[in-house]
Formats: structure tokens, sequence, C-alpha cells
């Protein structure tokens, strides 16, 4: 059976951390969540570090790289791009990305 | 094409340079070979032979690998001696009576150390210097010893003599002649390394003729001198010279000289053209080369030969710089001014036991030689004005004269060298194959280093090869860029002193005002830390919390399946029953897994993100406070018992450990930081390894600096000696501010030392003689963070704030399903992706 998807509310804003990540479970998944202070945007990727096989990345230090804003991995530090989940160290690898926004003072992720 | 039959007699430092440069050529398919090694280990460093005794272990030592000398094809005989040339039929025989035929013959045997046959030289406990198996049995032999006497005061005299000092025996140095080195130093330099070395604890006997050694009364032997003095000594070391291993020539016919050495020409073949000789068993034009350096180009130039090309001896240059026992000596060219109607520039600081000598010709126009004693930066500066006869400056004086105030230094630019001036004499690395490798892509000093190998060996060339290659990269047009990442132009130097004059306390006004981006995980870190080294402020500020590695976020030192382990502080190693009883209770209760740190604490594994707060909830009611192990910060001070319970102890290093490490706690630095206090010379807490060393002698507190462990291992500095505990806290606050304030990024104290400029005398004018006249604002700075120190658990603990992200999903307490442990030896441990799935298909019942 499949659902469509749909926004769904996470946690409230204010469990945010500015410029910094914190992990949801949505549906048996784990999203690590982050919210960029100067784009006042909320972003959702994998929180699955596929190089450590840990469940880590909303743990890492935010950035960017060029125009590019990425997450560096807490254990091996490759980086991955919040918006297109891209990591910018090895083109082979990519990790799931969900839209995501902050409405009525709640975080929403299109999932 | 039939390969040619090469036979290699001798796997020294010669002969292994030999086999490299063969390999280096890419002929090895060529040739097949086979090396005869005396010694039962292959080739090792024998010039840092006496680093053995202070930390270096045969591995560090060795040249030769049996793996690579495999992976060329060589046939490599171990513990295998040629005892006999056939030259008729071209063939060795070997003491294992191996026969075995060749078509070239390289005979790289070396030298024997020279025994004068002074009647009870064969005594036991008479001992020489020269190889390992040497090494282990003067350790053994110092084991029942208290005093030891070395013959022979020259290099390798004095290198023996630091041996025996390190084993912790009574040194002595009896010399033939009137001073000490006396074919490198002339009177004046002798008397000033003597002066040096005496200060040191040596006792040095010059004019000393041992006529016989005999039993002794307090010691094992009595030996008895010309003059009618004795000495008692319970071992002797003989270092009283080398004598070629010539033997096989001498057996078999080939040439020899008077006074041994076996006669070679320009290209090092024997009076046997079949036959080479290279190293210190060759005698060219007269001459027996005891360097490596002439050595490794006798090698370079026999392969040539064999493989056709041009490549000729022609003598070498005996210029030398090495530090005896800490003290830089160098000599060069004509030292003794024999070179008729030379003139001599000297300059003599008695207080800071420095000499230097110039000698130069009638003219005043070229450099002839020099001696330097007590300080040789100049060494090579010098050396290039000699080797290369480049016109001198006006004042010559100048070259040695202190560099006082505003002065421009008189160094040589390395733009006026020659294209062959030599840089580096051990690997044979001229100016022009710099430039090479420059051009052919290399584009920095470690770049450089690894594809010429200049300044890898003794290490005399490296200020002059760092010069040379800045030089080159500036004129080629490359910048050095030195920033620190694309966010911010500037050095991490520049942003400390940014945020400390301009007082900034935040990332975010750092960025506005000096950076641009978002920044990222090299400057965010990087400012974290200065932020915290200036200002100290608690490190989870909404300020802060974005600025710092998972590690500091969580207080915790993250492992590699996201799990955590916790290690609250020890101070000094020292713990209570109770303490510890605490550790075993929250050990069990949470099934973490436990391990003694090599910093005297313990280290709890396995803790999930949102146990912690509890653990330490727990840690901090029964007194514990954060260890800071997951900080670039002061992790621990280690300490040996001290006098209070060990019996050789001479003062509390488990006292003034617990004192420094309670000074020092939550000062955040560009790296980690280990201290060590040990309570006498036995060093059992190994402060030399560490970044702050102490041991205690009879007369205060020795103070180490800038040493390590781990990958890279480095010995620390004697900073000072015989301090009382006020002057050492003053001058550790110093040095550790200093450190802060200009060490790079994610820097080490060994490595900021190795790239001080000026080095550690540098160091101690400026925080002994406070020079740049910051030693008060040092202090002030340090005061500030001692006062301001929190314990990060604690003042979390009580910050609902901070605590709500100590669970791993923000919408549910589940923990993270993929956290899985199995047992092994009694403890938890992370399953491997394997036991997982097995795990996870047969479900059973999980630790929680």
């Amino acid at each position: 059976m499949t659902t469509h998807a749909h926004w769904t509310a996470v946690c409230s804003q204010n469990k945010l951390v500015p410029d910094s990540g914190i992990c949801a479970l949505i549906d048996d998944q784990q999203v690590a969540l982050f919210y960029v202070k100067k784009e006042q945007a909320v972003f959702a990727i994998a929180n699955h570090d596929p190089f450590s096989q840990a469940n880590v990345l909303s743990r890492g230090l935010i950035g960017s790289k060029g125009d590019n804003l990425f997450v560096a991995s807490p254990v091996y530090k490759q980086h991955f791009c919040l918006k297109t989940g891209r990591c910018l160290d090895d083109e082979t690898t990519q990790i799931q990305t969900w839209p995501a926004r902050i409405e009525n003072g709640l975080v929403e992720v299109f999932f | 094409m039939s390969k040619t039959k090469l036979v290699i007699a001798g796997n020294g430092m010669v002969g292994h340079q030999f086999l490299q440069s063969l390999a280096d050529s890419g002929r090895l398919h060529d040739f097949d070979v086979t090396v005869f090694c005396e010694e039962t280990r292959l080739a090792y460093d024998r010039v840092h032979l006496s680093a053995y005794f202070s930390g270096a272990t045969a591995e560090d030592l060795a040249m030769g690998n049996a793996d690579t000398y495999r992976n060329w094809g060589l046939t490599v005989l171990t513990g295998e001696t040629v005892t006999g040339i056939d030259r008729e039929y071209k063939s060795v025989t070997t003491d294992k009576g191996r026969e075995l035929s060749y078509d070239k013959l390289v005979l790289a045997t070396g030298s024997y150390p020279f025994v004068p046959p002074v009647p009870g030289h064969d005594r036991p406990q008479c001992l020489v210097y020269r190889t390992i198996d040497d090494l282990d049995a003067i350790a053994a032999a110092a084991k029942n010893s208290k005093i030891g006497t070395v013959v022979g005061g020259g290099l390798l005299g004095l290198e023996a003599a630091k041996a025996l000092t390190d084993l912790g025996l009574e040194t002595h140095v009896v010399e033939f002649a009137p001073r000490l080195m006396a074919v490198q130093l002339d009177n004046g330099g002798g008397a000033m390394l003597r002066q040096k070395i005496e200060a040191l604890g040596v006792k040095v006997h010059t004019e000393k003729n041992t006529q016989l050694i005999d039993a002794g009364e307090q010691c094992f032997h009595k030996m008895n001198f010309a003059d009618g003095e004795v000495l008692e000594t319970d071992l002797i070391l003989f270092s009283a010279g080398i004598r070629p291993r010539d033997e096989l020539a001498r057996q078999n016919g080939l040439e020899v000289g008077e006074r041994g050495g076996i006669v070679i020409n320009n290209v090092c073949q024997t009076s046997d053209p079949s036959i080479y000789a290279i190293g210190e068993c060759a005698l060219w034009n007269k001459q027996i080369f005891g360097l490596v350096a002439p050595g490794n180009q006798m090698a370079k130039v026999a392969l040539s030969h064999l493989l056709d090309g041009s490549d000729s001896f022609t003598g070498a240059d005996m210029s030398t710089k090495l530090k005896l026992m800490g003290v830089d000596v160098a000599s060069i060219g004509d030292a003794h001014g024999n070179t008729p109607g030379s003139r001599n520039y000297t300059f003599v600081d008695e207080r800071a036991e420095v000499y230097k000598k110039l000698v130069v010709s009638e003219d005043g126009k070229i450099l002839l030689g020099a001696i330097l004693v007590g300080e040789a930066e100049q060494y090579g500066t010098l050396l290039q004005y000699m080797l290369n006869g480049i016109h001198l400056p006006e004042y010559p004086d100048t070259l040695i004269l202190p560099n006082r105030g505003d002065d421009k230094q008189t160094g040589l630019g390395v733009a006026a060298l020659p294209e062959t001036a030599q840089i580096c004499s051990c690997h044979d690395v001229s100016k022009a194959d710099v430039r090479m490798a420059l051009d052919s892509g290399c584009c920095t000093l470690a770049d450089v280093k690894g594809a010429t190998k200049a300044a890898t060996g003794c290490g005399g060339c490296s200020a002059l090869l760092t010069d040379l290659v800045n030089h080159e990269l500036e004129e080629m047009g490359v910048e050095v860029n030195r920033d620190l990442c694309e966010h911010f132009p500037y050095t991490r130097q520049d942003l400390y002193n940014i945020i400390r004059i301009e007082e900034i306390h935040s990332f975010d006004e750092l960025l506005e005002k000096h950076g641009r981006g978002h920044g990222c995980e090299i400057c965010r870190p990087a400012a974290g830390s200065i932020l915290a080294s200036c200002w100290n402020d608690y490190i989870l500020t909404e300020n802060n919390v974005s600025l710092q590695d998972t590690n500091d976020t969580f207080m915790a030192n993250m492992q590699k399946d996201g799990t955590y382990s916790v290690v609250p502080r020890v101070a000094g190693g020292e713990i209570t029953a109770d303490k510890l009883i605490v550790l075993g209770q929250v050990a069990k209760k949470y099934n973490l897994y436990s391990k003694i740190t090599g910093g005297q604490r313990v280290d709890l594994f396995g803790a999930r993100l949102e146990q912690l707060p509890d653990i330490w909830q727990e840690l901090i009611d029964a007194g514990f406070e954060t260890g800071h192990a997951y900080g670039k910060s002061l992790r621990t001070v280690k300490s040996c018992v001290g006098s209070t319970w060990c019996r050789f102890g001479v003062d509390d290093s488990a006292g003034l450990a617990i004192d420094l490490e309670n000074r020092y706690k939550g000062l955040r630095a560009p790296h980690k930081i280990k201290f060590a206090v040990s309570g006498c010379t036995r060093e059992c807490a190994e402060a030399q390894s560490k970044d702050i060393g102490v041991i205690a002698t009879e007369k205060g507190w020795n103070l180490y600096v800038c040493g390590n462990g781990g990958m890279k291992p480095r010995h620390g500095d004697l900073f000072a000696t015989d301090l009382d505990r006020d002057t050492l806290i003053r001058y550790i606050d110093r040095i550790l501010m200093f450190y802060i304030k200009t060490a790079d990024r994610l820097q080490r104290t060994s490595v900021w030392m190795e790239n001080m400029e000026g080095g550690l005398d540098y160091l101690r004018q400026v925080i002994i003689s406070d020079t740049l006249n910051l030693a008060e604002e040092l202090e002030q700075q340090m005061d500030h963070v001692v006062d301001t120190y929190q314990c990060e658990w604690k003042t979390t603990l009580e910050d609902p704030q901070a605590l709500k992200r100590f669970r791993h999903f923000v919408n549910s307490d589940a923990p993270d399903s993929n956290i899985v442990f199995v047992e092994e030896r009694q403890q938890i441990r992370p399953a491997t992706p394997q036991e997982k799935a097995e795990i996870q298909a047969e479900p059973i019942k999980l630790v929680s």
C-alpha cells in the first residue's frame, strides 16, 4: 500500500537549533533537520551517514562551500549538500532529502 | 641477455644507499643481486644511534626493509659474512660455507671501532659503540653500573657519552688530545664545548693516556693514566676512532693503504676493475671518509659506473653540524686555518657560552672555514659561502656577530647561490634539484622534501631549504595562501588577534565584520576555540552552540556507531575508593564498556545521547566534574606517585600534577594539551612525551615543552631547570597562552615548536627574558581563564534549554534502533554490520 506524500508536522519551530541540526522520526525514518539562520530556511535530509553507517548527520556542523550549503558528517567529515543530498566529496553518493518549511510555528516535512 | 651477477658485501647505511640508488635507477631487472649482511638486522641509521637510549627503537632506526628488498627482487642473506674472494674464478665464499660467483662485486664492509691495545682492554664491561647489538650490551652492562667512561672525546665519543647519560650513569670522557673534538675544533671551540658539556654533568679528562685497566676498589674497573692519575669506573666504552674493514681486500691481493683502507679510483673501482669499494672501507686519495654523505656519494658513483654513467668521486666536504647533548657544534672546511696566509675572526660570549670563528683568505674575500659552538644557525649560510667561493660581505664579522635590535641579519640571500650549490649534503641535493622539483609540480616545502629527500637526513639544511623554497615560490609568483578557509581571508593567528583586540564575542559578529558565506566545519570550531580561549564563556550558549564539533556539543566523545564515551576528570590520576566505586556503579547501571585511558582515568563507552544527562547527574552528585576529553583543551596531567610513597621520589609529583590539572582544566587551545609530572629522573610519568612535562630535581622542577607521543613522537625540549613552583606555573601560563596566540589551527605544540622561527631559544627569550614585553599580558589572560572555570556538565544539567538537545529524536523518546551491542570479554561492544543483520533476522534480547 502506498500513501501520497503530504506536509507532515514534525515539531514546533522552537525545537530547532539555529545553524545546527536535530533529528526527527517520521514514519520510522530518521530525518535530520537543519535551520540556517541567514536563509531563515529549514532543510530535511536523511540522518543516516552512508560512510560510517551511523545515524548521526543531524549532529554535524553546517557551513557553505561556494553557493552550496552543507552539513559535514561528524564521523569522517564528508560534506552533504543540504538542498540536494549530494556528497560534495564523492559524486557517486547521494542521500535522500525532503522539502521542509516552517508553517504557523511548526516544522513541516513533505513526506 | 643474461643478467649481471652483482654481489654486495655489506648492508650498512652506504650499502643500503647503493641498493636504493639501483632501485631508483629503474635498472634492477638488469641485475641478479645478492646482498650479504653480517648483522642480523638490515641497514639502520648509525648516525642517530644514541636516539636508541632516548626512546627510539630498532624499528625507528631501520633503513633497509626485508619486504622492500624482496619487492626489488634482491636476495638478501642476513647474519652471513663474505670471508673470501676468488678473483680468478670471480666467486665469493662466506662464513656459512656458501660459494657464489659474481660478475661485479661491491665491498661496503664499513669500519670497526678501534680499541687501543691497552692491557685490560678485553676485561668484561669494556665495550664499543657501533651496532645495535653493542647498544644492547651497553644497556645490559649499565644496569649494574653507576659510573661509565668513554675513551675518546671525538664526535662519536661524545655521542657515546650522551648514550651513557641517557642510561642514567655518571659519565666521564677521557681524551688523549688536549681538547674535545680535536679534528673539528680549535682550542677555543673545544674549551667552550667542554664547558657546556661539563655543565650538563659530564666529567671531561683531557691529555689522558690510558696505560692499564685493572680491577677497581669502589668500581669494577680502575683506569691508570700515564700521568699517575686513576679513574674508577664500572663501564668503559671505547670510541677512539674507526678502522676500515679491509681484511677481505688485504687477503686477496687488492691494493690497500699503508694505514688501511681499500684503495679506489675516481669511479670507486679497487685495483681489480670488477670489484668496487664504497663507504668507510674505501680509501680515496689517501683519505678515509668517516661520514655518511661521502659514502652515499661513493655509492652513487659506483652505481653510475656500473650503469655506464659518467659520475665520478672527487672528494667530499667534511663539514659537519651536529647537536651533542643539546649543544650545537659545527665545523666547516679549513677550521684550523691551515691555508697559508689565512686570517681569523673570532667571537666569544662566555656568558651565553657561544664560540664562533671564521677563517678567511688573506684578502678577506673568501671563506675558508668556520667553527661554531653553542649556536650554529649560520651553518647553512657559511657552508654555502665556503663551498661556492661566494665573495664575503665587506665586514665578514657580521656573519658571526649577534644580531641585536633592528639590525638586518647579514644572511646570504638564497638568490645569490649558484645553481650547483649543494643544499643538502646527506642526499646530495643541489639548488637546481630543488628548482626542478618545484618546476615539476611541487608547491610546498613538504612536497620538495618528499621529492628530493633534502633535509631528511641530518636536517642541518632545513632552514636553508625553507628559505630557498619560499624564495623560489615567490619568484614563480605563487602566493602561499594561509587563509583559514574560504570564509575568512585570515590566518588563525590573525583571527585570534582580531577577536582579542575588537573584543568580538560571537561568530556572527566575526563573520559579518570580517568574513563571508555561512562559515564551515573549519572556521566554526576554530572561532569557537578562540572565543573560548579568550573569553571562556559557556560553550553551549545560543551564540556558541553552532560552532562546536559534535563532541563539544554533547560534551562526550562520539564513537563509530554514534554512541558516546564519557570521561570524568581524575586530576593527576588520583582517585578515592568511593569515587572509583561510583564509576563502577555507573558503568554497571548503564552497561557501559570500561577502559582505563593512557591519561590515568576511566573511559566509559557505549552511552546513548539521551543517557548522557542521567549519567552525568550521577557522576556530578558523586563529586566528579567533566574531563574535557572531548575538547581541544587540557586533557590530563599524568603523574607518578612521587616522593610521598616512592622510595626514589624527590618531590611530590602527584600533588603538583593535581594542582596543575586544576589550574588549567577547561583551557581551550588550538589542539589538545597533555601534561605529565614525574617525581624523579626515572620519569615514570613519561613527561618528556607531553606538551608540558615536569620532572622533579633535588633543587626544584625541570620543565620540558612541546613533546608528543602519537603519530609523530617528539621528545620535549628542556626549557628551564630547577624552577620553584611559582616560577614554573608562571612559565607554563605564558607558554600556553603564547601557544594559543600564535599556533595554527589544530597544530600541536610539537609542530608549533618545529615551525617556530628561532625555535627553543626564541621561545625562551619570549617567555623568560620577555623580549616581546608580553609576559604580564599572557599571565593576565591565563588568570582570566582560570578564574572563570566552570564544569560545563554542571552548567548544562542546570539549564533545561541546553538539555533539550540530549535526545535522539526531537519528536519521540525512542532510542536509535541502529545502535546494537554484542558481548565480548564480559563487556559490550558495537555489533558489526553482519552481526546486526543476524540479530535483526532473529531477534534476541537487546541490551537496553
